[in-house]
């Protein structure tokens, strides 16, 4: 079965992180991706909150906002997409993801088409 | 031996293990439930069958294959169904002896108390599915409404099922986290039942019967488990209480007040073995220590013989375990008793200083209590004032008010 895992991350805090401790994170999804190369399917990091765009069409009229459709504590930072046998498999993946232990990390199962 | 009593030995059992065989909760509940009504038919004129269990299981699947047949869009789920079970043909009851079905009932233990379900969802899945409540009676013992009640478990299920929660016992690694869900739901179960309050308290006397019988069966089902010996320890000795707690207008008994002969002299018997039993074995869990703390009130034959030094003991432990400023607030109430309602109250105050106890209501309630043996009228008020505007018992209500009335009543014939 397969499962989105959503990144989530307080930006601002990431943002007051040395160049050091940025990259040491990177190692850490290096080392994850290989870990878990079996059960990856997809993902990717995604571009800070600033640069997002919202699109909304009401009653024939399309609505741009710039940011995120919502203000939230944590944002999205990248997500990927597993195959797990069940949830519990999945929580273990979630669980060693390296932005686990200062953000959060939504599990949705994908919807079978 | 009634049907309501085979009802209530057997249905979280049959139940766990049709879930198994259909892995599908709604479809097994309808079928053990169908399998029952049959039973309450036949059973009466045709005598009851030598193994009722085997009986009721073998009965409930011809019924869950009926209803997979009659809605063909279950026909894949059939088919594997039916690849997974014996055949027709060669099912017989002597096959489902007690001993070559398995207990199935700890998978579902930790499928209904899984993290992943909200708590109020745990609680109700573990009551309609291990104990055969109906979702109305849950309701009214939790004093929601019915149709509450039944979205709660109809998303537990749909959680369950879209979520793809796993039928299983956790392995070893997450096994500790898990029990210790399992535990706290429970407990959960038991404090709700032991809460005096308004609501149907026949109800609520079942759910500590219920969340015992519970535990008694996890023991039974993980027999190494001193933490579950232990919570069954703290259960029994609270609930050993229940006669004495309260008066016939429902109204609470303090402790140091109780009828000591009321106590159920079993039960004490049986937790008192139970926590010596899990202090021998093994570093002291959270409900060890509990435990321990009320195995010590309850080995008093009267209130002035309480050993209170082991009880400061037993929560400066516990406090190491497990730091909270609840803890620290019964530390501070026991305190007290050893080292006087002077030394209690400082420790109060400075718990106050330090922490967000404002809005728990027995933290100005035990000031009070002090602030009362110290003849300090006016303070106790006060206190018991500021109780009351946090309390949301009412039996706790009522009793504050009480003693609201004897300090003002203090104050008044004072000045």
């Amino acid at each position: 079965m397969q499962y989105l895992l959503l990144i989530y991350q307080p930006e601002a805090e990431v943002n007051t992180w040395s160049d050091q401790e940025k990259g040491a994170l990177f190692q850490k999804y290096m080392a994850f991706n290989q870990e878990q190369k079996n059960h990856l399917r997809g993902g990717n990091p995604l571009k800070p909150s600033s640069t997002a765009t919202t699109v909304r069409v009401r009653s024939g009229k399309t609505l741009t906002t710039d940011g995120p459709f919502a203000e939230t504590r944590e944002q999205l930072a990248g997500y990927y997409l597993v195959e797990a046998q069940d949830l519990d498999a999945a929580m273990t993946i979630a669980a060693q993801m390296p932005s686990a232990t200062f953000g959060s990390i939504e599990i949705r199962p994908v919807q079978a088409m | 031996m009634t049907i309501e009593h085979i009802y209530r030995e057997e249905w979280g059992r049959v139940l766990a293990t049709l879930i198994r065989y259909v892995g599908d909760f709604d479809l097994a509940e309808d079928a053990v439930q169908e399998a029952f009504a049959v039973a309450v038919e036949r059973w009466p004129h045709e005598g009851m069958p030598a193994n009722a269990r085997a009986w009721l299981i073998s009965t409930a699947r011809h019924k869950a294959i009926d209803h997979l047949r009659r809605h063909h869009r279950f026909a894949d789920k059939l088919q594997e169904l039916e690849r997974l079970m014996p055949g027709e043909e060669n099912f017989t009851e002597s096959e489902h002896s007690s001993q070559t079905i398995p207990d199935d009932r700890l998978r579902l233990i930790f499928t209904c108390c899984h993290p992943a379900l909200a708590v109020e969802a745990q609680i109700a899945l573990t009551l309609r599915t291990l104990c055969g409540f109906s979702t109305e009676e849950i309701a009214r013992a939790f004093l929601v409404p019915v149709s509450t009640m039944a979205q709660r478990l109809v998303r537990a299920k749909q959680k369950i099922r879209a979520a793809r929660i796993p039928y299983a016992i956790p392995g070893t690694e997450q096994l500790p986290d898990r029990l210790e869900t399992v535990l706290r739901v429970v407990y959960l179960v038991f404090t709700e039942g032991y809460a005096a309050s308004t609501g149907d308290t026949l109800v609520r006397r079942d759910l500590c019967a219920e969340a015992i019988r519970l535990i008694r069966l996890l023991c039974t089902l993980m027999p190494k488990c001193m933490e579950a010996q232990a919570l069954l320890a703290l259960m029994l000795l609270h609930d050993s209480r229940r006669d004495a707690r309260v008066d016939a207008e429902g109204n609470l008994i303090l402790l140091e007040d109780q009828e000591r002969r009321l106590w159920n002299a079993v039960q004490i018997r049986e937790g008192i073995a139970l926590v010596e039993t899990v202090l021998r074995s093994e570093r002291p869990g959270f409900y060890a220590i509990q435990a321990a703390i009320v195995a010590v009130h309850a080995q008093a034959q009267r209130a002035e013989e309480t050993d209170w030094s082991q009880i400061v003991q037993l929560y400066d432990l516990l406090l190491r375990l497990h730091p909270s400023p609840v803890i620290e607030l019964n530390r501070a109430v026991a305190i007290a008793m050893t080292e006087g309602p002077d030394r209690g109250l400082c420790l109060i105050d400075e718990l106050a200083a330090r922490d967000e106890l404002t809005n728990y209501h027995l933290f100005p309630a035990a000031r009070a209590d002090l602030l009362r043996r110290l003849g300090r009228w006016a303070e106790a008020a006060q206190a018991y004032r500021q109780a009351l505007s946090f309390v949301v018992n009412e039996p706790e209500r009522r009793f504050l008010e009480r003693q609201l009335k004897e300090a003002e009543a203090r104050l008044a014939s004072a000045s």
